[in-house]
């Protein structure tokens, strides 16, 4: 049975259900339960927006409060993944990597290549991403790149609340390294999802939008502003196709270049910088693969290559807007 | 005003439908229209169908463009004879008041959900006078899959129409996937609601379920209607069944779905979404293999119930898409002393692709 849940309680109940179902499933973080001295629920914190809110009261075994230190919980985690339990690791917000890093991409990330294969790391890192919330420079960036350029982990930015819960699902009861990006400003978009836990395959994009005239590639936030530009773009007669590619690493080329086949025009989205971004990565390989189903050239609409700007109207300017996104379809249509 | 004006309007399907996407206008203004005529294609967020005629006349005016989405009961077309004028049409069109998309304030469950010594069971329900009708869909489906049948026949009678335990919004851990679980859900489900007896209108599996009900519970069986049925032959094809089962993607799916319409163009990318997501939900794909192996397995159905259906002297009308790719038509002379007729240019999905005629043999029946 499905009802309208909003991102951020579909990530609450795919933690819920999976650490009922399993208990080697438990969660870490900082303020997860309620930081010292919390007298249970009622004084939870439930983390630092209320993702977690009310899971310690049902899980008090799998729910662990951890200290002010990414670089020590972090690395806990990996190594009780490594021991056989499947730790949820949440690092607040994704602008932390940097402390625990080591731990991430040149431990959990190298364990099954460096062990023959023996070795496996089911250690999900869950953090938020991404701007709008007027959080400035060191807690709005959208990092995929950084961690998708690293083989060895898995890589995460769903769109919507239904591919929330089935992906979380899934890098839960996945096998390696998964890191698992929650855009802060998605948190209140509500969809239809089943009660009952589902799991949605890593590497399959979702087709969000048919159309015929012009591809666009997105993940996150960008879907929805996509979506919204694509919907401007209909009253102009151009007719967009959206695709949601849902997990970076694996990555759904396949749909991307099947759909770039069939409209010869792609503009690749990404709210993160632009130098060496999954927009320059999609772009560099359909370039490479479908270079001859191109009309016309393939257009970026990324953040500028600057830090995230304090100021609210900067900040505007800085994410990529449904007009922005909507200009550079346009240029492709040659308009 | 000219009370020779007969609205044409945005049709409802399911309680959930508030818009609808006028996708293409099948016939012109100038047009003289039969009850039945295909007039348009109107396009839900679930699916996608031709939409039939209900009234005969001169199709005056097209008001509803096609490519834009109006809200049910919109106004997209007139008509009227040729002795109206233009302006009293003008003025007709003028003074119809578009109605607002409803928004979700009182918004009715479009389904309900009981538990019953089986499990949590899910269903649709239209209140009514008279013995109740209760739909049964068949392998993979749900009780969305009767979406163009349930409030035509709750015109006539009190509608019910269930999700099978594996299935839907219904329990997905089933201690046995087989048909006598099927045929307890349909009974519980009868006994939960205090219906003695009901004419059941089964779909492929459904319809398989449907008659064994009718030879277990004789006395609780007011008259079949047997859709496109399983239990009627040995063959069914593997190819669907066991794509179906094992598809893990979209691109494995949807070439498995075109088994089902005569018209491939029917199977929407949402159809395709949809019946994902069911796969995906715990528990689904091991329900799915196990009631394959226990009634499809390898290209063979294991249950054949023509001869005992036929013996339980409870009417039957088998119904059957000419283009069946899934069960073959032949089948369905296989109950002896049943009413029989074949529709043309419908698949498997028979009940979808012309369901103006199945609802016609439904209400025959009653």
């Amino acid at each position: 049975m499905a009802r309208m849940l909003s991102m951020k309680d579909a990530v609450n109940e795919a933690l819920d259900q999976e650490m009922e179902r399993d208990p080697t499933v438990l969660m870490m973080g900082e303020d997860i339960v309620g930081g010292a001295g919390a007298q249970g629920e009622d004084d939870a914190w439930g983390g630092v927006l209320g993702v977690s809110k009310g899971l310690y009261a049902k899980h008090p075994k799998q729910m662990i409060d951890t200290p002010l230190s990414e670089s020590a919980y972090v690395g806990a985690a990996v190594g009780a993944a490594t021991c056989g339990l499947r730790p949820v690791a949440e690092l607040m917000f994704v602008d932390f990597l940097g402390v625990c890093f080591d731990q991430i991409f040149n431990q959990a990330a190298k364990f099954r290549y460096m062990f023959g294969g023996k070795a496996e790391t089911p250690v999900v890192i869950r953090a938020m991403c991404g701007g709008g919330f007027r959080a400035a420079a060191q807690h709005s960036q959208m990092l995929t790149p950084l961690v998708t350029h690293i083989p060895g982990l898995k890589v995460v930015c769903p769109s919507n609340a239904y591919d929330t819960k089935g992906l979380l699902i899934q890098a839960i009861r996945d096998n390696d390294p998964v890191i698992f990006l929650e855009h802060k400003n998605l948190y209140a978009s509500e969809c239809d999802v089943p009660e009952e836990p589902y799991a949605i395959p890593f590497g399959e994009a979702n087709v969000a939008r048919e159309g015929s005239d012009v591809t666009i590639v997105a993940y996150g936030l960008m879907v929805p502003n996509s979506l919204a530009a694509a919907e401007t773009l209909k009253k102009e007669g151009i007719d967009v196709e959206v695709v949601d590619l849902r997990t970076l690493s694996p990555i759904d080329m396949d749909t991307v270049i099947e759909s770039v086949e069939e409209t010869g025009r792609l503009v690749c989205v990404d709210e993160a910088n632009p130098r060496c971004s999954i927009a320059a990565d999609v772009s560099a390989q359909v370039a490479q693969e479908a270079f001859k189903a191109l009309k016309a050239p393939i257009e970026m609409v990324t953040a500028p290559h600057a830090p995230m700007p304090f100021s609210p109207s900067l900040e505007d300017l800085y994410i990529p807007s449904p007009d922005r996104i909507a200009e550079a379809v346009r240029k492709t249509m040659g308009a | 005003m000219s009370d020779q004006i007969v609205p044409i309007l945005m049709p409802k399907w399911g309680l959930s439908m508030k818009v609808g996407t006028l996708a293409a206008w099948h016939v012109e203004e100038g047009t003289e229209i039969k009850p039945g005529d295909e007039i348009m294609d109107v396009e839900t967020d679930k699916i996608a169908n031709v939409v039939e005629a209900a009234d005969g006349g001169l199709l005056r005016r097209c008001v509803g463009t096609a490519g834009e989405i109006y809200p049910v009961q919109a106004l997209l077309g007139v008509l009227a004879p040729a002795s109206v004028s233009d302006a009293e049409i003008d003025a007709y069109v003028d003074a119809f008041e578009m109605p607002e998309v409803e928004e979700d304030e009182e918004e009715v469950p479009s389904h309900l959900t009981i538990d019953l010594a089986i499990g949590r069971i899910r269903y649709m329900a239209r209140e009514g006078e008279g013995t109740p009708v209760i739909f049964v869909h068949g392998f993979g489906g749900d009780s969305d899959n009767w979406l163009f049948n349930v409030d035509a026949i709750a015109a006539d009678a009190p509608v019910y129409a269930l999700d099978l335990p594996g299935h839907g919004g219904s329990v997905k851990t089933v201690d046995n996937p087989g048909l006598g679980t099927m045929v307890d859900a349909v009974i519980q489900l009868m006994d939960h609601l205090s219906i003695d007896k009901a004419h059941l209108v089964g779909h492929s599996m459904g319809g398989l379920v449907s008659g064994q009900t009718a030879i277990d519970h004789g006395k609780r069986v007011a008259s079949l209607t047997l859709i496109c049925s399983a239990g009627l032959g040995d063959e069914i094809n593997s190819d669907y069944i066991d794509g179906f089962v094992s598809a893990q993607s979209r691109k494995e799916l949807k070439p498995k779905l075109k088994h089902l319409f005569a018209d491939e163009g029917l199977v929407s990318r949402s159809m395709v979404d949809a019946l994902l997501k069911f796969k995906r939900l715990d528990g689904v794909q091991a329900f799915l293999e196990a009631l394959k192996g226990n009634l499809f397995s390898d290209g063979k159905q294991a249950a054949g119930i023509a001869a005992d259906v036929a013996a339980s002297g409870v009417p039957t009308t088998v119904i059957w898409g000419a283009e069946d790719a899934v069960i073959p038509q032949t089948h369905s002379s296989a109950v002896k002393g049943a009413k029989v007729d074949v529709i043309s240019g419908a698949g498997h999905m028979a009940m979808m692709e012309n369901a103006g005629r199945v609802n016609e043999l439904i209400k025959e029946q009653l």
